[in-house]
C-alpha cells in the first residue's frame, strides 16, 4: 500500500490512484499542464428529435430512464437553488425508487437540505459525491460512512474536470426557473427566479443527456438563452423547483456584529491606504456577513473619492446593485445571485450580466479573470504561519464546508483572508492547516480584529504599511495572541482511512480529508 | 443538593453549564460535552481536576456542557457550583494577566463607557477591542438575583484574566448592603472604578469608601468611585454626594430611574431632566469632579445618538453612557472637540504663551481679550484634541501662529 503514496509538492502525502483512478498529484502553482483535446461528448442528430422543437416529457421519472439511467452512473445538477433546492432530491428518490445502484453525485455544490439523500448513500443508491460538501453530508463522509472517496473541487476545477474529460456526466439534470419546450432556459423570472444558471453551462455543454427540469415553461423563444436548447435532449414541468425564500433571500443583511465590523471596516482602510484600490480598480465581491460590510465601507470610500469600480464579479447582492446605481460600479459580472434586488437588476440593467464559470474560472484555459481582480477578500477555517488556507474542514478534523470559488480567486493581486482570529475559544490561526487548500503563496494577507498580517512574500505591501498606523502584527504574533487566550489547541486525531481527496484548481491532488478518530 | 452554574442552550456561546452532584462512589467523574472536546478536551479537564483538588471536593459527579468558555470562564462556573455545595472563602485563581494591571488618573478621559452584564462571557471578551474610555461589568440591573452569587465569581476572574486593552476597568455594584459583597468578591483584583447605583447620601459613598479601604487592608486612594443619581433626593444631595470622599473621580446621572421617580415622561428632547442634568453638572464642578451624562437607548438610531451627546457635552458633561459597542464611535466623535475649535484653541494658547515671553498679561486674539480662563479651557480642549490624535503632541514646533 506505501508505494501507492506520493508526497506533492504541497508536502502532503496523497494516493496515486482516487476510486480507482489514476490521480496526479500537486506539482506547485501553475506547474501542470495537461496535454491533448477537450473532453467530447457524443454526436447527436437532430433526425432524433421532434421537429416541431417539443421535448417535453411527462415526467422526470420517464426523462430519467429515457436518458439510459442505469447503475454507476454520474449524475450532475447545479446549486443556483441553493438550500431550497428540490430537484436534486427528487432525482435520487426516483433513482432509489428504481432500484438503481451505484451511482456517481456531481453538484457544483450541496446544501443542509440534500441530508435528504443520505439513506440513499446508506443503502447504495449513491457511491459517492464529487463536488462541494456541506453541514450533513460533510459530517457523514467525515465519520467514513461514504463507500468511496468524495472528491472536492473549486467552481473552476470542476469545469476543467467536466472540460478535460476527468469527469464524464451521464446525465445532467439542470433544474430552470424558466425554460421552453426546446429547452431554451434561463434563471431570470418565475417563481423560482435565480437571476443566472453560470454554474449549469459546462453541465449542459458535455453531458451525454441534459434535462431541464422547469416550473415556469415560457412559450418559445425563451430570451435571453443562458442556456441554448440544442444541447437539451428532455424537458420537464414540475410545479415547484424549491423553496422561494431559501432559494435567494429577500434581503441579504450585513452584520451587526461589532467585532466583524471592525474586521470589515480594518480591511477597508488597508485597501485605501496601501492603494490597492483605486479609481477604475476591478473587484470581487461575497454575500458572508464580513464580504457585505467590506464592500459597504468601500462603496463609502469610493463616494467620498469619486472613483468608481470599473467591474465587480459577482456572488450578487443588492449592496453591488446599488453601487451600480450611484455610479461607484460600472459594471456587474454575475455568476451566482444572493437576493431578489440582484435578480431585478439583471433583468433591467444592461450593465448587469451573467457570465459562465468557464469563461471566468478554468484555469485550463485562455486566460483567468481571476488574475485580473485587483482585490478579493474571502474567508478560511484556518489559516497555518506560512499563509496557507484551509476552508473545507474544522479544526477538529470534521468536513463542513465546500470549496467553492475560494480556490479561484486566490490568484487575484490581492487576496485578503477577513475573518475573526478565534470563534469560540478556536483560534483560526494555526501551526499547520488540518487540510491544505490553498497555498500560502497565494494568500496575501489576513485581516483579523486583532491585528493585520502581511505574508513575507509581499515585500511590496509591508513597504507600503510603514506610518499608515495600521495595526500590522507577524503571523505569529496573531498566532500567539490567540492562544493566549484561547490556550494551546491538540491536534484533531484521524484514522487512516481517507475520506475525501481536494483538488487544486489544475485537476492536480493537493491534500486528502481522513476520517475523525471517534 | 447539586450545584449549578452557568448557562447552556442553542443560543449561548462562549460559556458553560456545571452541574455537580455527590456521588456515593469514591473519586471524580468528569461528563464533559463540549463543542471544543477535540482541541481542548484534555485540558478543559485537567483544569476541573485541579478545581475540585483545590476545594478538596471528592467522590462528586462533574456534568460540563461547553460551548467554547474560555479557562478563566470554566473556573468561575465550576467555583460557583461548588460553592453551592460547601463553605469556602478560598477563591481558585488563574494566574493573572500582567498587561491588565494599570492604575487610571482622576482626572481620566471618560468620554463613553460601555455597559456589559456581568454575567455573560460572550459579550466580555472582545469588549476590550471597541475602544470605549471604560468597561462596566455590571452586577447590578443586568444580572438576575439568583445569578448575582455567579456573576461576582466571574467578574472577579474577568478583570484578571480578560485582554481588556487598556480600557479603564469598572464595576457597577449592587445597592447597599448586597453590593458590600460585591467589594468582597472583587476589590483586591485589577480594578479601576466602582459604579455606586441609585445614590442618595454622601453617606453611601463613605460606606463604600470604606468598605474599600478595609478590604484593602490601607487608605483606597486609586479606585475611584462614580456615584449615579437616579433619584429626586440623589439630585438634591448632589453635591455632598460629588464631594463625599476625595476618591470620588465622577457623578453620573441615570435617567430612567429618575424620570420615574419624579414621575415624568422621557422625551427625545430631555425637558423634563433638564433641572436634574443642570444640577448634576454644578455639582460635579463644584465638587471637583467629572459630569457624566446617562445612556441612549436606541443604538439603532445614530444620528440622534450624535445629536443627544453634542448637546450633552455642550451642557458640561464629559461622556455618556454606551449599551451597543456601535455607540462608542458617535459618542467619541460628538465629545471630541472640532477642527474649528482646536485650531481656535491653539490660536489662544499660542497667542498667550507668547505674550508671557513678552512680560505681557493682557492679550487679545483677533477682536476678543483672552484672560485666564479662556486660555484654560483652551488647553483643555487641546489636551483633549491631543489624547484622542486628533492633533499632535507636539503641535507648537510646527505652529506659525
Amino acid at each position: 500500500m506505501k508505494d501507492n503514496w506520493i508526497i506533492n509538492a504541497a508536502g502532503r502525502s496523497v494516493p496515486a490512484t482516487i476510486n480507482g483512478e489514476p490521480a496526479i498529484p500537486f506539482m506547485g502553482v501553475g506547474k501542470y499542464k495537461p496535454s491533448g483535446r477537450k473532453y467530447n461528448p457524443p454526436v447527436s442528430s437532430c433526425t432524433d428529435y421532434p421537429a416541431d422543437g417539443n421535448k417535453l416529457v411527462p415526467s422526470l421519472k420517464e426523462a430519467l430512464l429515457r436518458a439510459g439511467l442505469k447503475d454507476g452512473m454520474t449524475l450532475s445538477t447545479h446549486h443556483h437553488l441553493r438550500d431550497g433546492d428540490y430537484i436534486a432530491n427528487l432525482v435520487f428518490d426516483i433513482a432509489h425508487e428504481l432500484g438503481i445502484k451505484g451511482l456517481r453525485w456531481f453538484p457544483s455544490a450541496s446544501f443542509p437540505c440534500h441530508a435528504h439523500l443520505i439513506p440513499y448513500l446508506e443503502d447504495g443508491t449513491l457511491d459517492w459525491i464529487e463536488g462541494s460538501m456541506n453541514g450533513p453530508l460533510g459530517e457523514f463522509t467525515s465519520r467514513g460512512k461514504m463507500k468511496k472517496t468524495a472528491v472536492l473541487r473549486s467552481h473552476g476545477g470542476r469545469v476543467q474536470a467536466i472540460q478535460n474529460g476527468e469527469v464524464r456526466i451521464d446525465i445532467a439534470i439542470i433544474a430552470a426557473p424558466a425554460a421552453d419546450i426546446f429547452g431554451n432556459a434561463n434563471g431570470l423570472t418565475g417563481p423560482s427566479a435565480t437571476g443566472v444558471l453560470s454554474y449549469a453551462d459546462a453541465d449542459a455543454r458535455y453531458a451525454d443527456k441534459v434535462i431541464i427540469v422547469t416550473d415556469n415553461l415560457v412559450p418559445f423563444p425563451c430570451l435571453p438563452m443562458q442556456i441554448e436548447g440544442n444541447e437539451v435532449d428532455f424537458v420537464v414541468a414540475v410545479e415547484k423547483l424549491g423553496q422561494p425564500e431559501k432559494i435567494v433571500s429577500g434581503t441579504t443583511q450585513i452584520t451587526r456584529s461589532p467585532d466583524r465590523l471592525i474586521i470589515a471596516e480594518l480591511t477597508a482602510r488597508f485597501c485605501e491606504l496601501t492603494g490597492i484600490i483605486y479609481d477604475g480598480c476591478i473587484v470581487q465581491a461575497g454575500a458572508g456577513g464580513i464580504s457585505l460590510a467590506i464592500a459597504e465601507y468601500m462603496h463609502e470610500i469610493m463616494r467620498k473619492k469619486g472613483w468608481s469600480i470599473r467591474a465587480g464579479f459577482g456572488g450578487t447582492t443588492r449592496y453591488m446593485v446599488d453601487m451600480l446605481k450611484d455610479g461607484t460600479m460600472q459594471h456587474i459580472l454575475d455568476a451566482q445571485v444572493f437576493d431578489t434586488e440582484a435578480v431585478r437588476s439583471l433583468n433591467e440593467n444592461r450593465e448587469h450580466r451573467s457570465f459562465t464559470l468557464h469563461n471566468i474560472y478554468n484555469y485550463h484555459s485562455k486566460g483567468n479573470f481571476a488574475s485580473l481582480i485587483d482585490v478579493v477578500t474571502l474567508g478560511a477555517t484556518e489559516i497555518d504561519v506560512r499563509f496557507n488556507g484551509n476552508v473545507v474542514t474544522h479544526s477538529d478534523g470534521l468536513l463542513l464546508h465546500g470549496i467553492g470559488g475560494w480556490q479561484n480567486c486566490l490568484f487575484a493581486r490581492n487576496t485578503i483572508i477577513a475573518l475573526p482570529l478565534f470563534r469560540d475559544r478556536i483560534p483560526v490561526i494555526v501551526d499547520e492547516v488540518t487540510t491544505l487548500c490553498g497555498p500560502g503563496e497565494l494568500i496575501d494577507v489576513i485581516v483579523t480584529e486583532r491585528g493585520i498580517a502581511i505574508n513575507p512574500l509581499r515585500t511590496d505591501l509591508l513597504a507600503r504599511v510603514q506610518g499608515s498606523g495600521l495595526p500590522i502584527k507577524t503571523i505569529h504574533e496573531l498566532k500567539e495572541e490567540a492562544e493566549a487566550i484561547c490556550g494551546k489547541p491538540e491536534k484533531p486525531r484521524f484514522t487512516e482511512k481517507v475520506v475525501a481527496a481536494i483538488k487544486w484548481v489544475d485537476g492536480t491532488v493537493i491534500d486528502v480529508v481522513r476520517q475523525v478518530a471517534e | 443538593m447539586e450545584g449549578m452554574a452557568g448557562y447552556c442552550g442553542p443560543s449561548v456561546r462562549s460559556d458553560c453549564f456545571v452541574r455537580i452532584i455527590p456521588d456515593q462512589q469514591a473519586g471524580c467523574r468528569i461528563v464533559l460535552k463540549s463543542k471544543v472536546e477535540s482541541l481542548y478536551g484534555t485540558s478543559i479537564r485537567k483544569l476541573v481536576e485541579d478545581i475540585l483538588q483545590f476545594y478538596g471536593i471528592r467522590n462528586v459527579t462533574v456534568e460540563i456542557e461547553d460551548t467554547g468558555a474560555l479557562p478563566y470562564v470554566i473556573a468561575a462556573r465550576v467555583e460557583a457550583a461548588i460553592r453551592q455545595l460547601t463553605e469556602t472563602d478560598r477563591s481558585f485563581l488563574l494566574p493573572l494577566l500582567p498587561g491588565n494591571i494599570y492604575p487610571t488618573l482622576r482626572h481620566a478621559r471618560r468620554r463613553s463607557r460601555l455597559y456589559l452584564p456581568g454575567d455573560n462571557p460572550k459579550l466580555i471578551i472582545n469588549a476590550g477591542l471597541y475602544r470605549s474610555d471604560g468597561i462596566i461589568l455590571d452586577l447590578e440591573d443586568s444580572v438576575a438575583p439568583e445569578k448575582k452569587d455567579e456573576a461576582r465569581l466571574l467578574v472577579r476572574n474577568a478583570l484578571r484574566n480578560n485582554d481588556w486593552m487598556h480600557a479603564e476597568k469598572m464595576v457597577r455594584i449592587n445597592q447597599l448592603p448586597l453590593g458590600f459583597q460585591d467589594l468582597e468578591m472583587i476589590v483586591g483584583q485589577p480594578l479601576n472604578l466602582i459604579l455606586i447605583p441609585k445614590c442618595e447620601s454622601p453617606e453611601t459613598v463613605e460606606a463604600v469608601n470604606e468598605k474599600i479601604s478595609a478590604l484593602l487592608g490601607e487608605n483606597n486612594t486609586d479606585i475611584w468611585l462614580m456615584p449615579i443619581i437616579e433619584s429626586a433626593a440623589g439630585v438634591h444631595h448632589a453635591y455632598e454626594i460629588a464631594a463625599a470622599t476625595g476618591t470620588v473621580a465622577a457623578l453620573a446621572i441615570g435617567l430612567e430611574d429618575y424620570t420615574a421617580d419624579i414621575g415624568a415622561q422621557r422625551t427625545p428632547e430631555g425637558t423634563e431632566s433638564f433641572y436634574a442634568r443642570s444640577v448634576i453638572v454644578n455639582a460635579s464642578r463644584a465638587a471637583g469632579v467629572q459630569p457624566i451624562d446617562s445612556v441612549f437607548s436606541d443604538f439603532t438610531n445614530d444620528e440622534q445618538l450624535f445629536k443627544t451627546a453634542r448637546a450633552s457635552r455642550t451642557m458640561g458633561f464629559e461622556g455618556m453612557g454606551c449599551i451597543h459597542p456601535g455607540q462608542i464611535p458617535t459618542i467619541h466623535c460628538a465629545f471630541d472637540p472640532e477642527p474649528e475649535e482646536i485650531e481656535k484653541a491653539k490660536r489662544v494658547v499660542w497667542a498667550f504663551e507668547k505674550a508671557a515671553l513678552e512680560g505681557k498679561t493682557v492679550v487679545t486674539v483677533g477682536t476678543k481679550m483672552v484672560d485666564p480662563p479662556v486660555v484654560k479651557r483652551a488647553q483643555n480642549t487641546i489636551d483633549l484634541a491631543i489624547q484622542s490624535g486628533l492633533t499632535d503632541k507636539a503641535w507648537r514646533e510646527n505652529y506659525e501662529g
